[in-house]
């Protein structure tokens, strides 16, 4: 009889608002909290990475011209797909450990979380820029941009909400990032980017990378067209031998607590801007 | 000294003037035969006895000999600001500190010229710059930064900070006072204690800023000044009681530096070097563009990490621009830079002017052309004339890497979107130039130029209330305004 048997879901990369297998063929096992195996997921790789990046930046200046309005409208829309999608969220958080009540909260503040920094796409400009009184005939400003790419390692815990937490201030801006989420945490992390697609996000303005912290961290501290990186998610046990290169072109670096949420960590991730012009008849 | 003027006066000789120079009076500056470490308040020698000297550049004089401070002498200078940041300044009210930066500031604006007249000596920068840019703008950063040493909770509304403790800096040779005054300013006014490092060509303002810091009364401490090349530097940036870092100087080192702070997390902030373009549109009020052009690569003999040192003009104007700027540049006065009237002084150092030697050749080597005004220059010390590299290809390493001398590179363009793309065409990202009369034209490239000061119809304007600082490997966090006073505090937990 059709349907008794259930169709388990396939958990690959996000590159470009596709869903590609690693171009290494490899995979990781993830169990649930009874040590049964739930899925196996794509391991990302080096050239995985660099397509991400290239995914990112293709989209980064364009997302950058979107209106800040059209930014905040479209992280409201997933914060709208979240809700849409709770039951399955919760069922995921279930699996791989997470009691209801905790997991219940963690979704309702992923969702806040983001309707909090849709809320901020128009307004952190007003509070973090301004116009200068310098001594002479000018008209001197600052304004914010954002960085550019961002590389991003997601904690593992929480992972739906430190995912949310890492990745909304940074959008909410105009950057694009490339998120390396491993284990466990990759199965909501790739869930997201389901509610992602459907959310009016651009594609590569979100790319995910599911594999080993230690395999990818070199590839991102060290790929020249990164501008800046959040570790605030990396794992003790993660090797941070190579942290250093993010002096190969000097990367921003970024460590908070995971799941913090403030206007300062949307200021993390802006460059400041300053614009003179003579005043005169 | 005699002054060279171009072609050897002949522009004045046409009118029957002969030229006259103005030297500066160097009676009011008083330098001692030798200098100690400025710590805890006074003047002290080295634990190893070493010591270096400092020349003039433009005549390659000895000016003074100043004590280089070993590891352990920098470890004694963070302890006496860590002693002082527990003793005193971490416990005095923020109206305070700010009366103690008027004060500095007062101090430099009285001793100004004596201060200009010492920077010019050790430095060779022309004495209208270092009177009319330096020391103007030194005391302002104080005033500045001293109003908001009792306001900072106004600028950072909803949060609670609290300063790093014991700061560490390290500044370059182009504006040797200068920035030690956009250094020290926000890191006392934000409740900090320092050691500070000036550069190994020129510490001599930055000790007699040491006398000024005892005049007014600082506590002991507060600001200590040791003196040295990359060692002293080095024993600062590794030193683990220092708990934030400011550097102003190349890229490479800043690298190195940023490869040492990370792997501890140590807060750091970088202003690091640049190649900024100049972007001329056709439509420009041009005799404005030009001035604008010679200000923006030859102030302080291009040494200037925000130097529009990449010039882009648009096709349908490159040959008369060209022309007008080389026939303005024949009028540049290079010569003895106590003299009023000159407007390009003395290459800082030996190495420096080999560098740029050695850049402008093989500029020279890979296709470009060269021009050089007929002026002489004096026979000691170090000098580059006013240079103009036409026929330059964006793959040139003197379009690419940074040449801080007197040497203007030009390319061309026939859209803006051509010149956007030139221009951002750089790993850095400090500073850039638009000359355009079309408002719509600049803030479309205002937008999109990857840099972070943007000067629009005017170069190298510098205030304390504008933030400063680079974007890519130029460089992070600001210096001056609101936006860089971030930079010298620290969360200290919670909301207020």
């Amino acid at each position: 009889m059709a349907g008794k048997i259930p169709i388990a879901k396939t958990y690959k990369l996000f590159i470009d608002g596709a869903f590609p297998r690693s171009e290494s063929g490899r995979t990781f096992s993830v169990n649930n909290s009874e040590g049964e195996l739930i899925a196996n997921v794509s391991q990302a790789s080096r050239k995985d990475f660099r397509e991400a990046v290239r995914a990112a930046r293709s989209a980064q200046s364009p997302w950058a011209s979107r209106t800040a309005y059209n930014r905040g409208q479209i992280l409201y829309r997933v914060a709208e797909m979240l809700e849409s999608r709770k039951p399955e969220f919760l069922e995921l958080l279930k699996s791989i450990g997470v009691n209801n009540r905790v997991a219940t909260r963690e979704i309702e503040d992923s969702i806040q979380r983001l309707v909090w920094y849709a809320g901020w796409s128009d307004k952190y400009s007003q509070l973090l820029g301004s116009v200068n009184p310098v001594s002479g005939p000018y008209f001197n400003f600052t304004v914010p941009e954002p960085t550019g790419v961002v590389g991003i390692i997601a904690p593992t815990e929480p992972a739906m909400l430190g995912f949310i937490s890492r990745i909304a201030p940074a959008i909410v801006s105009g950057n694009t990032v490339v998120v390396v989420s491993e284990a466990q945490s990759s199965l909501t992390s790739v869930t997201i980017a389901e509610v992602l697609v459907t959310s009016d996000v651009p594609a590569g303005v979100v790319n995910i990378l599911t594999g080993d912290q230690t395999d990818l961290l070199p590839w991102m501290v060290g790929h020249l067209d990164v501008n800046a990186v959040d570790i605030s998610g990396i794992s003790p046990k993660t090797d941070l031998t190579h942290l250093e290169e993010v002096a190969s072109n000097v990367k921003r670096v970024v460590s908070r607590s995971v799941d913090e949420e403030s206007l300062e960590l949307i200021s993390d991730f802006l460059e400041m801007k300053t614009v003179w012009h003579p005043i005169g008849r | 000294m005699a002054n060279s003027n171009s072609k050897d006066g002949s522009d004045l000789e046409d009118f029957g003037i002969e030229y006259a120079s103005a030297i500066e009076s160097t009676s009011l500056v008083t330098i001692k035969d030798k200098y100690g470490l400025f710590i805890d308040g006074e003047f002290v020698s080295s634990s190893s006895g070493k010591s270096f000297e400092t020349l003039d550049p433009s005549t390659e004089n000895s000016l003074s000999v100043v004590t280089e401070a070993s590891s352990e002498d920098v470890d004694r200078a963070v302890r006496a600001a860590r002693a002082s940041y527990e003793k005193y300044w971490k416990k005095m009210p923020g109206t305070d500190r700010a009366r103690y930066l008027f004060r500095i500031a007062r101090h430099l604006q009285e001793r100004a010229r004596e201060f200009a007249v010492l920077e010019t000596l050790d430095g060779g920068k022309p004495i209208k710059e270092s009177r009319d840019v330096d020391l103007p703008l030194a005391a302002a950063h104080f005033f500045y930064h001293a109003g908001w040493a009792d306001k900072l909770e106004y600028a950072f509304p909803q949060r609670k900070l609290e300063p790093h403790g014991v700061v560490g800096q390290i500044i370059p040779w182009n504006f040797p006072l200068l920035m030690a005054a956009w250094k020290l300013a926000p890191a006392l006014a934000c409740g900090n204690t320092v050691v500070l490092k000036p550069a190994e060509t020129t510490p001599l303002t930055a000790l007699l800023l040491a006398e000024v810091i005892r005049d007014v009364d600082l506590p002991p401490g507060v600001i200590n000044i040791v003196t040295g090349a990359g060692a002293t530097g080095s024993a600062i940036v590794e030193h683990p009681e220092v708990n934030k870092l400011a550097f102003t100087g190349s890229t490479e080192v800043g690298k190195l530096i940023q490869r040492s702070a990370v792997k501890r997390n140590l807060p750091l902030t970088l202003e690091l070097g640049g190649k900024a373009p100049h972007v001329i549109f056709e439509d420009a009020a041009l005799d404005q563009a030009i001035e604008g052009v010679i200000n923006g690569i030859f102030f302080n003999q291009g040494h200037v990490c925000c130097a529009g040192s990449r010039l882009l003009v648009q096709e349908s104007i490159a040959d008369n621009f060209i022309d007008r700027l080389q026939k303005r540049i024949e009028l540049l006065r290079v010569g003895n830079p106590l003299d009023k009237n000159t407007d390009i002084g003395a290459i800082n150092s030996k190495a420096q002017l080999e560098r740029i030697d050695q850049l402008v050749k093989a500029g020279i080597e890979e296709g470009a052309e060269v021009f050089k005004p007929s002026c002489s220059l004096p026979e000691n010390g170090y000098w580059y004339p006013p240079t103009v590299l036409t026929g330059v290809q964006q793959s040139h390493r003197v379009a690419r890497e940074e040449i801080f001398g007197p040497v203007l590179v030009v390319q061309t363009f026939r859209t803006p979107e051509e010149a956007l793309e030139k221009a951002n065409n750089t790993p850095y990202g400090l500073s850039a130039g638009i000359w355009t009369e079309k408002g719509s034209l600049i803030h479309w490239m205002a937008e999109r130029l990857r840099a972070g000061v943007i000067w629009a119809n005017t170069f190298n304007k510098f205030d304390p209330a504008s933030p400063f600082g680079g974007y890519k490997e130029s460089g992070f966090g600001r210096e001056g305004g609101m936006q860089g006073l971030g930079a010298y505090l620290k969360n200290s937990g919670g909301r207020s």
